[in-house]
């Protein structure tokens, strides 16, 4: 392929780039940065940390699994391979012992239910999805205030994070992000939302023209001042910035979109004990930011669970691939050889 | 020179046999063996090959696929997980479909802008162009139908606010488009009805497909393949047999684009979705941001650049269909190829950027700054067809090709390299 017609369209890009970069870029769709973190699944080479996973599972167990299900995982995936591995016959007294049971279907006489008309329950078995603490959304939102704590087990599918620099980077960072695939965007989020509660929403001040200033906490002092979940900037002159304060029973979040969430903050320092190594010290920080990391990576498998057999294949695949590319170029360039001489 | 005498010698009496009475040996040799191609063919050439890969690479996808997949309102989304989850290689066969579709339109929009700028379109291949433009068409609607299988959030929105789109024609014939969107549907909202009929036809759709690419290639086999310079093989010096030559070539681009498609299947699965997909539809939470896979952006720029829902609609049908008529809407008779009118060149790029732009607007919600630059790219990309091809054609000074293809090759430095030589 010749090169020489790529000039004009390198240069028309440049002109309508710059056209289209210096165009002020307002309100588009309130993106919130989120901080990308460093998984030991990111990236080509990235796969899940054992270790970790068991961990992770151990929080959501202790903690999410009050409100949350992940029913379309079954016990018998925790054992499998590329999961946390838990040895089989630990998982099989998880599932007797779990704290939900299941639906049995009729009994030996085809009856449904028991005498006071509730129907038949068991305890899971290794081969059963875990179940959750709600049999339906109904009976959860009855129970959660009218929200509806999601099933986690696509979590980290299920969400994303927004691309939040200028406009004219974003090309780059699309492609940057397809070189070293990036694919983490949802255990990011599920990091910053774990980390991102504060006991109140952030304080702002207003100015004689009525915009709304934000205000550091060390700063607030005695001072009074407006507590925001979020501000609207208006552009018109002489209209006032709106404040939306927090709503009864919601808690800040500076993660999740409008930065009020019905989920109080699940996580805290010491909240749950991992078990201690030879030295009688935890294996890992009994931290929120620990359990935050660890519960995460445990979800991201569980949305994923044949991420490490996936990207192990995709090596040998490229190695494939790419040998077979080399080789059919010099074929192809040996057979073209032959037409050089007439 | 498509048109040459078969040199194909059946040997043995079972090969002789079938001769006389089905030649498919015969064709097979004259039209993929011995087919003349043109010596100076560059990489772009090579897409046609890579297109007809991906469509029997979903064909073959989709069908194991359907094997597991349950097309109800009830069950849909949690059979794509199950698939994901439970079918040996689930995980790799179902990424291998998804990421496939994407491909395909990867290459297909490559294989059509060689198509604008080498002037493949013009006298003979018209034929084959519209056809194309059809097999465009034919894609697009296997794509969204596909999209909607797997009963995601973003799957019933699509659905619902493409579908919607109908109703406008209302406003030509009152009734009409509120017939065609309850047919659609089965009923009078998106349901599982809507997704099972979906269903049907985008396993339909891609033998219709398949109907079409044959007709493409047919039509391509009688005028022959157009090249870089855009001249016409005069001599048998202009030509190699497509064996061994166009194969090699086409085998390695192939595998170079393996090794892309790979990437994505193995190591970015989900890059090129959305991760609204993986929440189940559910029709009382509309998503913050509806938007259509990245093939259709563009065109859902110029949607929702227009103010009129009507006119919108046309717009956006009319942005393929003015593709149609691109072989007569170009009057640029003395030259094909964009290289030798050093003018097209440029807005060729231009329009290219402005498809990318489009592309860029049509990730963006509809509002402030992001309107009117769709408006101003959409504007553009009408103008380039209805009046920088004719008009151009018309005036400007187009450069002198080489005398023949194998001077472009093999004549002295100068006019090896048209564009060099002023
Ligand atoms: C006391 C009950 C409770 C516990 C325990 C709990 N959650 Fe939640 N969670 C909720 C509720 C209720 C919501 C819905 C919030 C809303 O929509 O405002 C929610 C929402 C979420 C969401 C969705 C946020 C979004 O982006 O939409 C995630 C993710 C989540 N929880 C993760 C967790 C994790 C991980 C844990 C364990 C560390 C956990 N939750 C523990 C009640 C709980
Ligand atoms: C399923 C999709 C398609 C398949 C499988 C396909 C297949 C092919 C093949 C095998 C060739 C010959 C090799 C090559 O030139 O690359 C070709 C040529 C061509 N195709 Fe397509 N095609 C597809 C879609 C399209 C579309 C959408 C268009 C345009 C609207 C188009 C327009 C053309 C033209 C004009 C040529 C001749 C090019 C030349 O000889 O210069 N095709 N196609």
């Amino acid at each position: 392929m010749k090169h020489h017609f790529k000039m004009p369209a390198f240069a028309s890009a440049i002109v309508l780039a710059t056209a289209l970069a210096s165009a002020p870029v307002h309100a588009a769709g309130g993106g919130i940065e989120i901080e990308r973190q460093d998984w030991s699944f990111s990236g080509p080479l990235g796969l899940f940390d054992r270790a970790q996973l068991q961990r992770g599972f151990q929080v959501y167990k202790e903690v999410c699994s009050g409100c949350h299900s992940i029913n379309r995982v079954r016990f018998r995936n925790l054992v499998e391979k590329g999961g946390p591995e838990f040895p089989e016959e630990a998982v099989k007294e998880l599932a007797a012992g779990w704290d939900y049971q299941i639906d049995a279907g009729p009994n030996d006489d085809g009856e449904l239910v028991d005498d006071d008309g509730e129907f038949f329950t068991r305890s899971p078995l290794l081969s059963d999805a875990i179940p959750g603490p709600y049999k339906n959304d109904k009976q959860a939102q009855a129970a959660q205030n009218g929200a509806l704590p999601p099933d986690l087990s696509l979590i980290t599918k299920a969400r994303n994070t927004d691309y939040t620099g200028p406009v004219w980077f974003h090309p780059i960072h699309m492609l940057k992000d397809i070189v070293t695939a990036y694919q983490e965007g949802g255990a990011d989020y599920l990091y910053a939302l774990l980390t991102g509660y504060s006991s109140q929403a952030p304080a702002y001040k207003r100015d004689n023209k009525g915009k709304l200033l934000p205000v550091k906490e060390d700063d607030v002092g005695s001072d009074t001042v407006e507590r925001c979940a979020t501000v609207t900037h208006e552009h018109d002159e002489g209209k006032k910035d709106v404040c939306t304060p927090m709503q009864e029973g919601m808690n800040y979040n500076a993660a999740f979109a409008g930065h009020q969430i019905a989920m109080a903050g699940p996580l805290s320092d010491e909240g749950v004990d991992y078990k201690e190594d030879a030295s009688g010290k935890p294996v890992a920080p009994l931290t929120t930011d620990q359990y935050s990391r660890d519960v995460t990576a445990f979800l991201a498998w569980a949305a994923d669970p044949s991420h490490d057999q996936r990207k192990r294949m995709g090596w040998l695949v490229m190695l494939y691939l790419l040998i077979t590319t080399v080789l059919l170029y010099y074929a192809k360039k040996s057979i073209w050889k032959r037409l050089k001489k007439h | 020179m498509a048109h040459h005498e078969s040199t194909y010698n059946p040997q043995g009496r079972w090969a002789k046999w079938w001769d006389e009475r089905l030649p498919v040996a015969r064709l097979m040799n004259t039209q993929f063996v011995e087919f003349p191609t043109p010596r100076n063919l560059n990489y772009l050439w090579t897409f046609g090959g890579i297109l007809t890969f991906c469509l029997v690479a979903q064909l073959a996808t989709g069908i194991v696929l359907a094997m597991h997949y349950q097309p109800s309102g009830a069950e849909a989304f949690d059979s794509v997980d199950t698939i994901r989850r439970d079918v040996n290689y689930g995980w790799l066969i179902s990424k291998l479909h998804a990421v496939g579709a994407s491909m395909f339109f990867v290459a297909v929009y490559i294989h059509l802008f060689r198509g604008l700028y080498y002037g493949s379109y013009k006298a003979p291949r018209e034929i084959l162009w519209i056809l194309g433009v059809f097999i465009l068409l034919a894609m697009m609607a296997t794509a969204f139908m596909g999209y909607a299988l797997p009963w995601g959030q973003m799957s019933f929105w699509a659905v619902t606010v493409i579908t919607n789109l109908f109703s406008s024609l209302d406003s030509i014939i009152p009734g009409l488009g509120t017939s065609i969107v309850e047919w659609l549907w089965g009923g009078y909202a998106v349901t599982g009805k809507t997704l099972t009929r979906f269903y049907s036809l985008h396993y339909l759709l891609p033998f219709v497909l398949t109907g079409l690419v044959v007709l493409h290639i047919w039509a391509l086999h009688v005028v022959g393949q157009s090249n870089p310079t855009g001249l016409e093989i005069k001599t048998k010096a202009d030509a190699v047999p497509m064996y061994p030559y166009a194969v090699s070539k086409d085998a390695f681009a192939l595998f170079a684009f393996l090794l892309l498609f790979m990437w994505f299947v193995f190591f970015a699965p989900d890059y090129l979705g959305h991760a609204d997909n993986y929440k189940p539809a559910d029709a009382l939470v509309t998503p913050s941001h509806i938007v259509p896979e990245w093939y259709f952006l563009p065109f859902y720029a110029i949607l929702r650049a227009i103010p009129e829902k009507l006119l919108g609609v046309l717009a956006m049908f009319g942005s393929i269909a003015v593709l149609l008529f691109v072989p007569w809407l170009d009057r640029c008779r003395t030259v094909r190829s964009a290289r030798y009118r050093p003018v097209y060149k440029w807005f060729f790029w231009l329009l290219v950027f402005t498809c990318m732009a489009l592309g860029y607007l049509g990730a963006k919600p509809a509002e402030g700054v992001y309107v009117f630059w769709a408006r101003i790219f959409t504007a553009y990309y009408f103008i380039h067809f209805l009046l920088v091809l004719p008009i151009l054609g018309l005036i400007e000074t187009t450069k002198k090709p080489p005398a023949s293809i194998a001077e472009s090759v093999l004549g002295d430095v100068a006019s090896a390299d048209p564009s060099k030589a002023s």
